[in-house]
């Protein structure tokens, strides 16, 4: 087997994700498929990084889980204040900027 | 550990049987996972789906040569960031499942195909690549897979690393500053809430507690009315409502007619004596 399976494997898993973020309506579900899209990244950076011989691009797998923790927290705080104002996690209900 | 024997050889073609073997294994579960998390209506499964699907990530990178970013893949994202959706899944309500009525017409298959149209994209794209050997992590693993990532955070990347830092503080601030509610109003005190009991005049004194003749003093468990009937305000009345409440006074009574059984029979008497 060739490591490049694995970059086969990452873009299928960024593909659900990115399917997931245009079918699902729920927000918390669509930052679930974000979530996904961005861990797809990793494996294809890791994998990178394994072909190359070099470690860089664990280096920057390391700095996207960095960016999506910080992300996830300013996200579902975003998401529980919307549910406070609207008592709704559909992304369809949250057509306006205002409340 | 497949990978440290086939990354010691440099520029490799192929990888160890077992590899391929658990590459081909756990690659189906990390599909089938990432499909079970846009596919399952509740969004407490599709967190669980997600986070099976995170752990074979995290195996892959072990695979991979990446030993620290696999243990930082379990420990923060298994770990931190899919238990944090779990309890704003918690928080916003477990039964908030998708809403089925489609706005736009026709989305979802759009979505589907688009989706396809996608992911054929980027497999032809890699197949066309010219991506036939390997070089392997053999070399640049060799004084240790945390070592050299340190190696390179503090020397070629430190900057950036700082500015990840700023960018973390950051993120804490603005989720406080989110969801912080400010109060309109001035809070009560107890003088006053004392006061507003009174004038209202339904329940006075504390409302009385929950359980029976000292023997279950458990919060589902009513207490007892002199009349033997239950008092429906010793208990929640959110347990009331989900009808977890547990009526024991029959239960009470019926100890009570044992344990006097049980004495008459210890004493000899039978029950004609007794009821003289």
């Amino acid at each position: 087997m060739n490591p490049v399976n694995y970059l086969y494997l990452a873009s299928l898993l960024f593909t659900i994700g990115a399917a997931g973020v245009l079918i699902r309506r729920n927000a918390i579900v669509v930052f679930m498929c974000i979530e996904l899209m961005l861990n797809a990244c990793n494996l294809a950076f890791v994998t990178f990084a394994r072909m190359h011989g070099n470690l860089d691009g664990q280096i920057i797998a390391f700095f996207t889980m960095v960016v999506a923790a910080a992300e996830v927290v300013v996200g579902l705080a975003i998401i529980v204040s919307l549910f406070r104002s609207r008592h709704s996690a559909s992304v369809d209900d949250a057509s306006l900027m205002k409340l | 550990m497949n990978s440290l024997a086939a990354s010691a050889t440099l520029a490799a073609s192929a990888t160890s049987t077992g590899e391929a073997v658990q590459f081909w294994i756990l690659g189906t579960v990390a599909v089938v996972g990432a499909l079970c998390t846009i596919l399952m209506k509740k969004a407490v499964h599709s967190a669980l789906c997600l986070a099976a699907t995170m752990i074979v990530l995290a195996i892959f990178y072990l695979a991979n040569g990446a030993y620290f970013l696999g243990i930082v893949q379990v420990v923060v994202y298994t770990g931190a960031i899919m238990m944090l959706f779990l309890f704003v899944v918690m928080l916003v309500g477990v039964s908030a499942a998708d809403s089925l009525t489609e706005t736009l017409k026709g989305q979802r298959w759009w979505a589907a195909a688009c989706g396809l149209g996608f992911g054929i994209l980027l497999i032809a794209g890699i197949g066309n690549a010219s991506l036939h050997s390997f070089t392997g992590l053999g070399q640049a693993n060799a004084g240790g897979n945390v070592q050299g990532l340190a190696a390179l955070i503090f020397t070629k990347y430190v900057f950036a690393f700082e500015i990840t830092g700023a960018l973390l503080i950051t993120a804490a601030v603005g989720a406080m500053l989110l969801t912080h509610r400010e109060r309109t109003e001035r809070a009560l005190t107890q003088r006053e809430m004392a006061e507003a009991r009174v004038r209202a005049g339904v329940q006075l004194p504390p409302l009385p507690a929950p359980g029976v003749y000292a023997r279950h003093n458990a919060v589902d468990i009513p207490g007892l009315l002199p009349d033997g009937t239950t008092s429906d305000l010793t208990v929640n009345r959110t347990l009331k409502d989900r009808g977890q409440i547990r009526d024991v006074s029959a239960e009470a009574i019926a100890d009570i007619k044992a344990l006097e059984q049980r004495s008459a029979d210890r004493l000899g008497r039978d029950e004609e004596e007794a009821k003289r």
